[in-house]
């Protein structure tokens, strides 16, 4: 069988919902919902370079490229609130960041 | 063709396992690197699609430096992470019906989607025959997209000043040198002569 453009769409969509579910299932521990939202930018880079590959399109290659940049960015610094967070309260849970001072 | 096909299938196979895994293992250290086996697998789907280029930048930066990160991140925290875990369960259902929705949406979309007959002349940059993909990305991407590439540049900058300056901390009791306090001292600061009277004592 022929693995078309609808075959790559539908994988990223399928990622996409797991990094949806993922953030539901783990709604207590930042670090996984962190990672959630990785496979989910995954899942936009995925489709950028499927959609780039099957119109003969380079400018959404250049554009994954840039999303990669951002979840670079965006996972450093996540990390580091989680960290300074983890110093301040000895903790990660979600609930316990509502309270915003000191 | 039949490679391609078995290639695409592995690959897309162990790449939605494992971003299963990363969601739910009990320890997060096997998460990340399930989370890792997932990258990998994606850029194995990108050389398939001929993105050559962004599937080892792919490697690179998620594997080595994001993925690395979390890594470090989760040995450095001391958490018990079985605490998290209580009553976790609570939102599953409606995270599984938001979940199950959003996907018959994509699955619906995406199964019928076709490309229109007119889409060539859409084309913002056509992949030319022959130009490797490398070359062609890099040839796109100091030309067009320049100012773009200069804004990525400076979202790393900003990213990486925030994180340095958000974990730096100054600890109290620590002694070091401080070069300027020390030069500027001067002999009145630090020295005093006593007259002391023979016999009497200081």
């Amino acid at each position: 069988m022929e693995i078309g453009l609808n075959h790559y769409l539908m994988l990223g969509g399928l990622i996409f919902t797991i990094g949806v579910f993922g953030i539901f299932l783990n709604r207590k521990n930042v670090i996984i919902i962190l990672m959630s939202i990785e496979l989910m930018l995954l899942a936009v880079n995925i489709n950028f370079v499927t959609f780039s590959s099957f119109m003969g399109d380079m400018a959404g290659q250049v554009f994954a490229m840039f999303i990669l940049t951002v979840a670079a960015a965006e996972a450093a610094i996540g990390l580091a609130i989680l960290v300074v967070f983890f110093r301040s309260k000895g903790s990660i849970a979600v609930e316990d960041i509502s309270g915003m001072k000191g | 063709m039949i490679i391609s096909t078995l290639a695409f299938y592995l690959f897309a196979s162990i790449l939605v396992l494992s971003a299963l895994m990363v969601i739910t293992a009990r320890n997060p250290v096997h998460s990340v690197l399930f989370l890792i086996l997932a990258f990998f697998n994606t850029a194995g789907l990108f050389v398939l699609l001929g993105a050559e280029f962004i599937a080892m930048i792919l490697v690179i930066v998620y594997v080595g430096a994001v993925a690395v990160l979390f890594l470090f991140v989760v040995m450095m925290l001391d958490i018990s992470f079985s605490d998290l875990r209580k009553g976790a369960m609570q939102y599953v259902p409606i995270g599984l019906l938001l979940g199950g929705v959003l996907l018959a949406e994509l699955f619906a979309l995406y199964s019928a989607w076709q490309f229109a007959p007119q889409v060539e002349m859409n084309r913002a940059a056509p992949i030319v025959e022959g130009v490797s993909n490398t070359e062609s990305l890099g040839a796109l991407l100091y030309t067009e997209y320049v100012f773009a590439f200069q804004i990525a540049g400076l979202i790393l900058l900003v990213s990486m000043i925030g994180a340095i300056v958000l974990s730096l901390r100054t600890r109290g009791g620590v002694r070091k040198q401080k070069v300027a306090d020390q030069f500027s001292r001067t002999v009145e600061d630090s020295m005093e002569i006593k007259k002391v009277n023979s016999g009497s004592g200081a």
